[in-house]
């Protein structure tokens, strides 16, 4: 059992006593309890190294330091019993003491510089993620001929992002929307306005909720899937194996992707909507009373077409700004496997960062159409 | 068949020199090694010669169409007429056996269903792995992918077919096997064939013509025996394999006690 390294000071016999394992493990607090040390100036006195038992490089070295600093203050000691194997590692640690540097203190980057680069890369980002839809709207040409269309992929991508997500998102959606009411209910009852719950929750879910809720899921399940795909088949090569046969990736990839999503999401949507407004109902049944018909009677009366397309509408651009954004950062995953997770994170973030920010730019548009 | 030239060939990858003014000349039907160490850039110039990148300077011939100056449109029907083997097979994991085969045909032809499948089997009885149709990707050995791979990338029945590092990771048996197949495609279909490996006895025992590519210039080229007895310090250090020479063991690094101590 290695002890640790220390240092004492006694008073009477004028003597620095060196204990212990001075070794690179055990050093430990050596350096702080050598800083506390103190003793009589211009003295001079014994240094008794016997109780040394281990030394290596690190503990030579750092006794030739303190030794030096010793020397540098006018001090003057002898150094006794020190085990002369120990002496020769310290003689020679001595001999090289020229050419040992420490090396300084790394300072912390320049914090102008530092976002200065990463506004520039981001800018970079931007304008190859905006090449990047070039590619697919230039690539999109050539299934101006319906023979070129891959219909085949796009069912698939269908299915597997429009009907296997349906259970997740009509549980989310009807227990979003038991929230709603609930929050919602508790003002109204206070103005016996319970009525108004019908206006309140066709107005959020139609217009805001089931977009919204769909389009991140969706961006979560699919988006984050899309980047892992395309990110394993370009480590795997597959997609220089496309290029090979003479097929553009982007075309078999991307466009069924987008397309797929296209579809699925609108639907999607509706159903999100359908499941919103029947947590709705649920709550205002039990909560304010109102009877599952009086509420469809009412959402019939209150709740105008317009508040349901104003909603959907939104929903394609959502889809192409999923499919865009898991399709590009899949691109972008270089050769490892690091990658490929910060490639879909990255690209989760980004498409759910764009749903919001086109979600808003929707709300702005409508309220200065008058919408 | 096809003959390859790349002419005053330079290319470079962030402000690395890979290629300086690198002529090679790939003779149609016959089997080209290019060789030399690891990190030579040898993989970057089948992407080079398949216009997956662009040089800096120079032109690279295929056939007699200049492969970077093609549009879109021709290069991808340039790209049909090549195949090309991956380093790790790349087979398309979500299929079988049978339909990675099938792709190109089905892709590039209208062949009826029937005709598909006589030419895909054509195609694995040739590899060897006919009895392995039905199996997936993940399913199968190292050297059964590369044998696959190497089934699709004939199908399309190409000119020129490249190699990238075919024997790599393979146990004694299935590169034989390799050795024997490239052998034989090249003999019986004249296929221009291009092998880029480090791999010295297996592709020199092959090839009829080896161009040693090291620190971006080719530094030796000729038959396998002329190279073999080659005495420019780089080739010989590469075809027997010495572990210091004029390529150095060591990466570019500061002094080694200076960097220790400092």
């Amino acid at each position: 059992m290695a002890r640790s390294a220390n240092i004492t000071w006694e008073r009477e016999q004028s003597c620095l006593r060196l204990m212990g394992d001075w070794l690179c493990t055990t050093l430990g607090k050596l350096p702080a309890t050598l800083d506390k040390l103190s003793f009589p100036r211009h003295t001079s006195f014994m240094v008794d190294a016997s109780s040394i038992e281990k030394l290596d490089t690190a503990g030579a070295w750092m006794m030739h330091r303190y030794f030096s600093q010793l020397k540098a203050f006018n001090y003057s000691f002898e150094v006794q019993g020190l085990n002369p194997t120990h002496q020769l590692l310290l003689d020679r640690i001595e001999a090289q003491s020229s050419h040992i540097r420490v090396p300084e203190h790394p300072q912390s980057p320049p914090l102008l510089p530092f976002i200065g680069r990463e506004f520039v890369q981001k800018v970079l980002h931007f304008l190859e993620f905006h090449s990047f839809i070039g590619l697919a709207l230039a690539t999109f040409k050539q299934w101006f001929k319906p023979k070129n269309i891959q219909w085949n992929s796009i069912l698939k991508m269908i299915e597997e992002t429009g009907c296997k997500a349906l259970p997740i998102i009509g549980l989310l959606s009807f227990l979003i929307g038991i929230v709603l009411a609930y929050q919602m209910g508790l003002q109204l009852r206070d103005y016996s306005a319970n009525a108004y719950i019908v206006d309140f929750s066709g107005l959020a879910i139609l217009r805001e909720f089931g977009p919204l809720i769909t389009a991140i899921i969706v961006a979560g399940r699919t988006g984050s899937a899309f980047t892992a795909q395309i990110g394993i088949m370009k480590i795997n090569e597959e997609i220089d194996a496309l290029r090979t046969f003479g097929l553009s990736p982007v075309e078999r990839l991307v466009l069924p992707r987008i397309f797929g999503l296209l579809v699925a999401i609108p639907l999607l949507t509706v159903w999100a909507d359908a499941f919103g407004i029947m947590g709705c109902m649920f709550m205002a049944n039990h909560m304010l009373d109102i009877s599952y018909m009086d509420f469809l009677k009412r959402f019939q009366e209150v709740v105008p077409l317009k508040t349901y397309t104003l909603g959907l509408i939104k929903t394609p651009v959502f889809a192409v700004l999923i499919a865009q954004v898991g399709c590009f950062q899949g691109f972008q995953v270089a050769y490892s496997a690091d990658s490929v997770g910060s490639q879909t994170t990255r690209s989760v973030v980004q498409s759910i960062f764009l749903i919001i920010i086109t979600d808003a730019f929707f709300s702005v548009l409508y309220s200065w159409q008058g919408l | 068949m096809i003959p390859v030239k790349i002419n005053h060939l330079s290319f470079s990858r962030n402000s690395h020199v890979v290629f300086n003014d690198v002529n090679i000349s790939i003779d149609p039907g016959k089997v080209t090694a290019i060789m030399g160490p690891s990190g030579t850039g040898k993989t970057t110039l089948l992407r080079l010669i398949g216009a997956q990148l662009r040089p800096d300077a120079g032109q690279i011939l295929v056939g007699d169409q200049d492969i970077h100056r093609l549009s879109q449109k021709e290069l991808y029907l340039a790209r049909r007429k090549m195949g090309m083997l991956f380093q790790n097979a790349a087979l398309f994991t979500n299929l079988s056996v049978f339909e990675n085969v099938a792709f190109p045909l089905r892709e590039h032809t209208q062949l009826s269903e029937s005709m598909i499948r006589r030419i895909v089997l054509m195609k694995l009885q040739a590899v060897g792995l006919r009895g392995a149709r039905d199996l997936m990707p993940s399913e199968l050995s190292g050297g059964m992918s590369r044998r696959v791979a190497l089934a699709r990338a004939i199908a399309l029945d190409p000119q020129l077919i490249m190699y990238d590092e075919p024997f790599t990771g393979q146990d004694p048996i299935s590169m034989a096997v390799l050795v024997k197949l490239i052998k034989d495609l090249n003999t019986i279909l004249g296929i221009t064939s291009v092998i880029v490996s480090h791999d010295v006895p297996e592709t020199s025992s092959i090839s009829d013509y080896i161009y040693l590519i090291s620190d971006g210039k080719v530094a030796g080229k000729g038959s396998p025996a002329e190279v073999s007895v080659d005495s420019s310090p780089e080739v010989k250090q590469f075809m027997h394999g010495l572990p210091d020479g004029v390529v150095p063991f060591h990466y570019p690094a500061k002094d080694y006690r200076e960097d220790i101590l400092s």
